[in-house]
């Protein structure tokens, strides 16, 4: 007889975009709170972003089960640290953090899509992006998850940050006002959510200065 | 998607072969949809009694939805096997919460958390438990409501459904559920989830329950049935107006 059941996987991809852009003195983290399976929506309110530190917001797509085991990982890893210095960790340190825990599952890794945004020990935003196994970056903007693909040639034109291979190096933050990086955020969510099937629903966005985070809703198309 | 080979042991062969026998690859008895609402006192949650064997109706009494503890009730689809061994699991951590005898117990939240930690931990084996879990509850007067898949993804919502009822029940609920329905327009909600699950879901039986939680306990009721009506049109002349080759 024919195999009549589909092989079981132990992964699953619930999609999601999320978006980091860091300015001279902020950093604004986005991403939509839509969790799909195949063509089905589970839920239309999930928040993919995770507080870990004073300075340090993670957001992340791509399998829910392990993005939640990620963030539980480095939850108690931030506490244990806290325990130890008697300070929060560093945006910067917890990029570090967060790179070594991803490759610690390189033979079995997390399929989690990351973009860390913070404010660096100088107090300027910073953004960090991520593979599933723990390459990272610094840069000035990211975009990682199901939307990806549409945001970030859009935010390569609209940004044009210095290339990485200049010498001396040049600061790839971006030149924005916080009220431009918001609203250019609303926009590529805005444009990605017409095309991607697994953007949608509500956006989420967290905007981190030195003296406290705020967090803004937006309505995306529910379709 | 990725597949991937269950890791090569270099010890004992046989050894292998007993573990590879104890993986679900595929699930033999299931049970179909779990739909389940939150309303004006608590959460409500209805399920049919039907345990296929493939397409085979194999058994017709089961119980999918059971109390769990003070403050929880479970609902699962999937293989029945698995839901039963689980409440085996959840039998033994409410025992030993009981047996600390502080006045303390485990709310809704908390037998989430346990469970998804569970499924995902199975997962994590390349040996999963066969289910999609829902946990609906009451704790200090909020109401929680949440589901489990396989795999460990979980989510908290107003209204949830597995299987079929995500696809045929939720689109419904979305338009009609509000946060202060009734006892029993919350369960009106419900059975007309149920209907059209059993008009399209051809696993789906007509025996079904409906299980009540709020501040007060559990209560779920005995089986019943629902009136059906299958005398129209396109019922009895399906293919009418569907432009085909025969």
């Amino acid at each position: 007889m024919t195999k009549q059941h589909a092989n079981w996987s132990p992964y699953d991809n619930n999609g999601g975009t999320c978006v980091a852009i860091a300015g001279s003195d902020y950093c604004v983290i986005a991403a939509d709170t839509r969790m799909s399976t195949g063509y089905s929506i589970l839920s239309r309110d999930y928040s993919k972003i995770h507080k870990l530190a004073d300075r340090a917001v993670l957001s992340s797509s791509g399998f829910q089960a392990d993005v939640k085991a990620l963030q539980k990982v480095l939850k108690s890893r931030h506490l244990i640290y806290q325990h130890q210095h008697n300070k929060q960790m560093s945006c910067p340190a917890m990029a570090q953090l967060l790179s070594n825990t991803l490759y610690f599952k390189r033979f079995f890794p997390y399929y989690a899509f990351n973009v860390l945004g913070g404010l660096d020990e100088e107090g300027k935003g910073c953004v960090f992006t991520y593979d599933a196994v723990g390459s990272y970056e610094r840069v000035g903007y990211g975009a990682q998850g199901s939307g990806s693909t549409l945001i970030m040639p859009f935010l390569d034109n609209q940004l044009k940050s210095p290339s990485p291979l200049l010498l001396p190096k040049q600061d790839s933050n971006t030149p924005l006002s916080e009220a431009e990086a918001v609203d250019l955020v609303k926009t590529v969510f805005a444009s990605a959510t017409e095309r991607d099937i697994y953007t949608g629903d509500k956006l989420e966005i967290m905007i981190l200065k030195a003296d406290g985070i705020k967090t803004e809703l937006m309505d995306l198309r529910k379709d | 998607m990725t597949t991937f080979s269950v890791p090569i042991d270099n010890g004992d062969s046989m050894k292998i072969a007993e573990e590879e026998s104890q993986r679900t690859l595929y699930p033999y008895v299931t049970g179909t949809s779990i739909v389940a609402i939150k309303y004006k006192d608590g959460v409500l949650m209805a399920s049919d009694m039907g345990g296929s064997y493939g397409s085979t109706l194999r058994y017709k009494n089961i119980e999918r939805v059971k109390a769990i503890g003070k403050h929880s009730l479970l609902g699962a689809s999937g293989e029945i096997s698995d839901f039963q061994e689980i409440l085996r699991y959840l039998d033994e951590l409410t025992l030993n919460d009981n047996m600390w005898d502080d006045g303390n117990s485990l709310g809704p939240k908390e037998i989430h958390n346990y469970l998804t930690r569970v499924m995902y931990n199975r997962r994590n084996k390349f040996n999963p438990l066969w289910n999609t879990l829902v946990l609906g509850g009451v704790k200090n007067g909020k109401s929680y409501l949440g589901m489990v898949s396989m795999i460990g993804v979980s989510f908290e919502d107003d209204h949830v459904a597995t299987g079929f009822g995500n696809h045929l029940a939720r689109p419904i609920l979305r338009d009609e559920w509000h946060a202060d329905l009734s006892f029993e327009d919350g369960v009106k909600l419900l059975e007309k989830c149920m209907r059209v699950l059993l008009y399209r879901d051809r696993s789906a039986i007509n025996k079904l329950q409906i299980a009540k939680i709020t501040e007060e306990g559990v209560t779920v009721s005995q089986p019943y049935s629902l009136k059906t009506y299958w005398e129209f049109s396109s019922f009895h002349n399906p293919t009418a107006g569907a432009a085909g080759s025969w």
